[in-house]
């Protein structure tokens, strides 16, 4: 490659990031502006951000996402990955069907998800009390199209079988072989359906709303008629934490094998 | 053949293993078809034929990996058909890389210790004379993705020896390896075997590994055992011709069989057992079994000379039409080059004769 292409390569490649950088940051730096601006005078202020945890309903729409978001990865993790595994290693015929159903989420739309379930809520409500964080059942039908691609993915980049195998073979029992052969070489895949449920739990609005739950996206919904600032401010703050996920999700997958290297 | 002198029967630490009329299907397809065999103690035996001939499946019955419909297997006068694998002591290493990537080659050896319950301190030093035994103990602290290939198998050897197994089960432990290694290897599990006295049940296809390595080899076809015998065994009597022409390269000359003899290219040679009783046949002929000598009014001709090193291997053609290979040493070669005219003969061993059809 010439150092003239190279040149113009390396230009197309910064107008890009540059251009990407600007349409992704330009919006959230005007959240901040926004949410810290002195509403009919001068200077800055941060009342809107200590709302985040002096406004008690509002905190407690970040702990009940936090915690949804919380029993969501770990029940879909729970019923997700031994399925996904047991399939690949004894029932590879049915691969198809799980993913059928794991991806059929994704083709209906989550207001028609939500009118099928309200009937099945009642139950729900009925059995296991009001709380919102009975909305983890609907959650893990959410996030299971994008999980299941993501740990699909990281299991087609191992031999499970043959690591099954040879760890039977050594004396493992299944569990054993899930918990300490296959799931240790899932890091990254784990880590992404994780990262992607948090991500999808904490800007859920529509399952919450019309099932009468209060998370943080219908509290800030709420918050907006009231209080524009403060929910601007909860908004960015959820944006932000979730680009911080990502970024933490990302070195974490990345960790053990850069270690190996070393 | 690299063929490793094998200890005394009586010296053998290993127990006997046996396959009795074992049978498995999928769907219409036979993959076997009533296997009997039995592993005497410390005995090395390579199970060889084609793809498909049912070699792995057995491997992965004895290894619980897979269930026959019927029949047994006996370790050591146990049956332990209904024997989930991860309780049947069975060390295996499997065609695949099966190193667990996130493990050090220690943690790997070290790994079913561990689940046996051992402590730190018994598991660190059986690790270590394994690691010792297959020569890369200086490799304890590196992970799959850091060794070569040969290197992995030898770490999944070392891995499945150092539970103390009742039978080491090797499914063709060095087809992903190129050529060198794949030899060098080969040896190597032979020495070890023969060091720790395992009873080892070893499936290939490749013959030349199988005459190399075992004690005994079996050579399947269809789900059955044709034959079980020693290397030199198999390739001087074959008692069929998938024997015949699957282990070594076989010549497939016309015969005549009178009076219990067999007549080809003008020789007069013994009958195998297996062989047609009289009539016209096919006498199957192995290429050093093949003598020629230049001669100027020759009935065949030189087509190819490969040379192989101490060995030349030569392509014939006679003037009645048949082609044959023969393999001389290469100092008799000498001057054979391709057109030239030669006399072709046959030494005087004993031939399997079949059905010309």
């Amino acid at each position: 490659m010439s150092v003239q292409r190279r040149g113009r390569l390396q230009a197309f490649r910064i107008t890009v990031f540059v251009a990407l950088g600007l349409f992704f940051v330009v919006p959230l730096l005007s959240m901040l502006d926004f949410s810290t601006r002195v509403i009919g005078g001068d200077g800055r202020t941060w009342v809107n951000w200590q709302a985040l945890w002096t406004d008690e309903n509002l905190r407690g729409a970040i702990i009940t996402s936090l915690l949804l978001a919380l029993f969501t990865v770990v029940l879909m993790l729970v019923l997700l990955l031994p399925t996904m595994i047991w399939v690949r290693l004894r029932v590879p015929q049915a691969s198809r069907l799980v993913e059928f159903l794991c991806l059929l989420p994704l083709t209906v739309p989550a207001l028609v998800i939500v009118v099928g379930i309200a009937p099945v809520y009642a139950w729900v409500t009925y059995f296991l009390g009001d709380s919102a964080l009975t909305l983890t059942f609907a959650y893990v039908v959410l996030v299971l199209p994008y999980a299941y691609r993501a740990l699909d993915a990281g299991l087609s980049a191992i031999d499970v079988q043959t690591l099954a195998e040879a760890a039977r073979s050594l004396g493992s029992g299944w569990g054993t072989v899930v918990t300490r052969i296959i799931a240790p070489n899932l890091t990254s895949a784990i880590l992404s359906a994780a990262f992607i449920s948090v991500a999808l739990v904490l800007g859920e609005y529509t399952f919450a709303s019309l099932l009468n739950f209060e998370n943080l996206q219908v509290v800030i919904a709420l918050l907006g008629k009231s209080d524009a600032g403060a929910a601007v401010a909860a908004s960015l703050a959820s944006l932000v934490f979730a680009s911080l996920l990502l970024i933490a999700f990302s070195f974490l997958g990345r960790g053990p094998r850069r270690s190996k290297e070393g | 053949m690299t063929h490793v002198a094998t200890r005394d029967a009586e010296t053998r630490l290993g127990v006997e293993l046996r396959l009795e009329d074992l049978r498995r299907s999928y769907g219409d397809l036979y993959a076997l078809d009533g296997l009997s065999l039995t592993l005497a103690p410390g005995e090395l035996v390579a199970l060889l034929g084609p793809s498909g001939c049912g070699k792995t499946t057995a491997l992965r019955i004895v290894a619980g990996l897979d269930e026959a419909d019927s029949g047994r297997v006996v370790v050591d006068g146990r049956d332990i058909s209904a024997v989930p694998a991860n309780k049947r002591d069975m060390g295996m290493v499997f065609q695949a890389y099966s190193l667990f990537p996130h493990m050090t080659t220690q943690q790997n050896v070290e790994f079913g210790l561990k689940l046996r319950g051992d402590d730190r301190g018994k598991r660190a030093a059986r690790a270590k004379e394994m690691l010792e035994l297959v020569g890369l103990s200086q490799y304890a602290g590196r992970y799959a993705h850091q060794l070569s290939g040969g290197q992995q198998q030898r770490v999944a050897l070392a891995r499945a020896l150092a539970i103390e197994p009742a039978v080491l089960l090797l499914d063709e432990p060095l087809s992903a390896l190129d050529a060198k290694v794949r030899a060098q290897l080969r040896d190597e599990i032979r020495r070890v075997q023969l060091e720790v006295g395992t009873t080892t049940l070893f499936v290939t296809h490749d013959q030349e590994e199988a005459l190399a390595i075992a004690d005994r080899v079996g050579v399947m076809s269809h789900g059955r055992l044709e034959q079980v015998a020693a290397p030199s065994e198999l390739y001087a009597r074959p008692v069929s011709r998938t024997v015949a022409e699957f282990v070594g390269l076989m010549n497939r000359l016309p015969a005549r069989v009178v009076d219990g003899r067999a007549v080809v290219l003008g020789a007069s040679l013994g009958l195998l057992e297996g062989s047609i009783s009289s009539g016209e046949g096919t006498a199957l002929v192995r290429p050093e079994s093949v003598e020629v000598h230049a001669a100027e009014r020759g009935d065949a001709r030189v087509v190819t000379v490969s040379f192989l090193g101490p060995i030349t291997r030569l392509r014939l053609a006679t003037s009645r039409g048949d082609e044959l290979v023969a393999q001389l040493a290469s100092a008799a070669a000498a001057g054979l080059e391709p057109g030239s005219a030669v006399e072709v003969g046959v030494a005087e061993t004993p031939v399997l004769v079949i059905d010309a059809g």
